[in-house]
């Protein structure tokens, strides 16, 4: 944990922890104790008077069917983002991982929608989707299927999918690459001479050996489709149509800063906080893990 | 490979191929949008392939005059504060990661303990979920408008002080005794020394740093209510306020472009440390 041999020095070590310090405490800890604060407030409408109201906050939030529904859309987008996401960039490193030729060409064209803002790839996915001009639409409506996000909410769900798996299949296969090309090669040979043909060695073989890696960035995913997403949401779907694509993050901060609800936002940013210390706590349980193999 | 099975060897180019067009064509399709003439891309389907309107598009939207669209923002000067962004978040979160990680590492203080646990912590409070107290702070501060409030409250940054503090664990102490014995301070040391040596880390969280720096969204929407202080990603936002049918895909898909390039640009030139810094040390 720490050096042997180390520097004295009274004041130099607070000087140089001073910046961090300073903008840890004013942009990170003060906020959060106020949400923490004023989830247990609530003002009135002109912001006049503060009450105490104890527990009102998060129970009128259970009480609340639109936040409930927002949990749902959440959970089922995640689950989506975090299923698709994994499968596909799974199948693309495994056969990243069998070639050689022309091995950089595919992994520079896939890792480029990293590079992408959430906001400017649900553009680029609107577009594509877009009932009047877009180029999917028009080939799904050639098929018979009338594609509308604006009206239709699983169109709306699909659409904020399939934007955010886009973005995040960059880095899953950075790191399923990275999982594949660091399995010993005399275990899956030893597999091949024993007559374990492809799949049987990857089910018996790679995938276990992937299983750390994959648990890595199921925990990554999620935070990714819990927080990161909210661009995207913005820039397609604005939660609609009606609230149905309204995750988590597009409810507080829609009821916080355009409904101004600042007490039952308040109440919303400590639940989003109880799930970001569980899903950092699963997060480290991989990191102790690996470090333990 | 262990087996030389043609197909084997067909299929893994076949779906690669097939998922790098996939994953490419949106941006493809963007960059074909935006050489076309708003006429050209309000038909079903739109072109495939390249137009000829490309100077006009860009032209246009850098220099503020797209026809119809009054009162609009050079997306020049869009561009200008992303830059800024990309450019101060990183090296503001180098510069104080750095700092904090050497006296993590490297002095022996009362709290430094709890000094590396109130840092650890900040990863789990994410903007999301303190937007309304945190725009009052910054609010509170005059910091509304201002690169300082746009870039500061960003810079604080868990993952950057660990990777820092990581690497600094492997530096032998050899290294430090040698340097005591020199009669080197401990900023002398931190300079000539440790400095030079964590050229590799510093470069690659730069790159991972600048995407996330340009790629901000939430924070402008919130800090950013005057038109000039709109970083290009959350500016485009404007041009797509219209229901479907008035978008002009055009000018949209032409400053999407302008958007996404410099990131682009930096994942493909920079590819050695972008994985690097993406697979060692993540945000």
């Amino acid at each position: 944990m720490q050096k042997q041999v180390v520097f004295h020095s009274k004041w130099l070590p607070w000087a140089l922890i001073a910046p961090q310090g300073l903008v840890i405490l004013v942009f990170f800890f003060w906020p959060a104790a106020q949400a923490l604060v004023q989830s247990f407030q609530q003002s009135d409408a002109f912001g006049t008077s503060v009450d105490w109201v104890g527990l009102d906050n998060f129970k009128a939030l259970w009480a609340d069917e639109s936040y409930l529904a927002s949990f749902r859309t959440t959970a089922v987008f995640s689950a989506l983002v975090a299923g698709i996401g994994i499968a596909v960039s799974l199948l693309l490193a495994f056969f990243a991982d069998r070639i050689q030729r022309g091995a950089w060409v595919y992994r520079t064209l896939l890792v480029m929608p990293y590079a992408v803002a959430p906001a400017v790839a649900g553009i680029l996915w609107l577009f594509l989707f877009s009932p009047s001009v877009g180029l999917v639409a028009y080939l799904l409506a050639r098929c018979g299927l009338e594609w509308n996000a604006l009206l239709n909410s699983n169109h709306a769900m699909a659409l904020i999918v399939i934007t955010a798996v886009w973005k995040q299949v960059s880095y899953n296969f950075l790191f399923f690459l990275a999982g594949f090309q660091s399995i010993p090669k005399s275990l899956v040979e030893a597999a091949a001479i024993d007559g374990a043909g492809v799949w049987h060695r990857f089910w018996t073989i790679q995938l276990p050996l992937l299983a750390p890696t994959t648990f890595f960035l199921l925990v990554v995913n999620t935070v990714y489709a819990f927080f990161d997403t909210f661009g995207i949401v913005d820039a397609t779907t604005k939660g609609g149509p009606g609230k149905d694509t309204a995750i988590l993050v597009y409810k507080v901060y829609f009821d916080g800063f355009k409904a101004l609800d600042l007490g039952g936002s308040a109440a919303q940013s400590v639940v989003l906080m109880v799930i970001v210390v569980a899903l950092t706590v699963a997060q480290f349980r991989y990191i102790e893990r690996k470090v333990h193999y | 490979m262990i087996e030389r099975q043609s197909w084997l060897k067909v299929t893994s180019h076949l779906v690669l191929v097939i998922g790098a067009l996939l994953v490419i064509s949106p941006l493809y399709l963007a960059l074909v949008a935006s050489t076309h003439s708003a006429q050209d891309m309000a038909q079903s389907p739109v072109p495939i392939w390249f137009g000829s309107h490309a100077w006009d598009n860009y032209g246009q939207i850098l220099g503020g005059n797209v026809p119809g669209m009054s009162n609009q923002i050079p997306v020049s000067q869009m561009l200008w504060v992303s830059l800024v962004m990309a450019l101060l978040i990183p090296a503001g979160k180098i510069v104080i990661s750095l700092m904090s990680a050497f006296a993590i590492v490297y002095f022996r203080f009362p709290w430094r303990m709890g000094v590396f646990w109130a840092i650890f912590v900040t990863l789990m409070l994410p903007v999301e979920v303190r937007i309304s107290p945190t725009y009052k702070v910054v609010a509170d501060l005059g910091m509304l408008n201002t690169y300082a409030g746009l870039t500061i409250p960003l810079i604080a940054s868990a993952t950057a002080t660990f990777l820092f503090r990581q690497f600094f664990m492997t530096i032998p102490d050899e290294l430090v005794e040698a340097a005591k014995m020199d009669g080197a301070k401990p900023m002398r040391f931190f300079w000539d020394i440790l400095l030079p040596l964590s050229r590799t880390s510093i470069a690659a969280l730069f790159v991972i740093q600048f995407i996330y720096g340009w790629n901000q969204y939430l924070w402008p929407l919130l800090i950013s209510t005057d038109e000039n202080m709109y970083p290009v990603v959350m500016g485009i936002r404007r041009l797509i306020g219209g229901g479907d049918a008035q978008i002009e895909w055009n000018v949209v898909m032409a400053t999407a472009v302008l958007a996404m390039l410099p990131p682009a640009l930096v994942v493909m030139l920079m590819q050695k440390w972008f994985v690097k810094g993406l697979t060692e040390g993540d945000k």
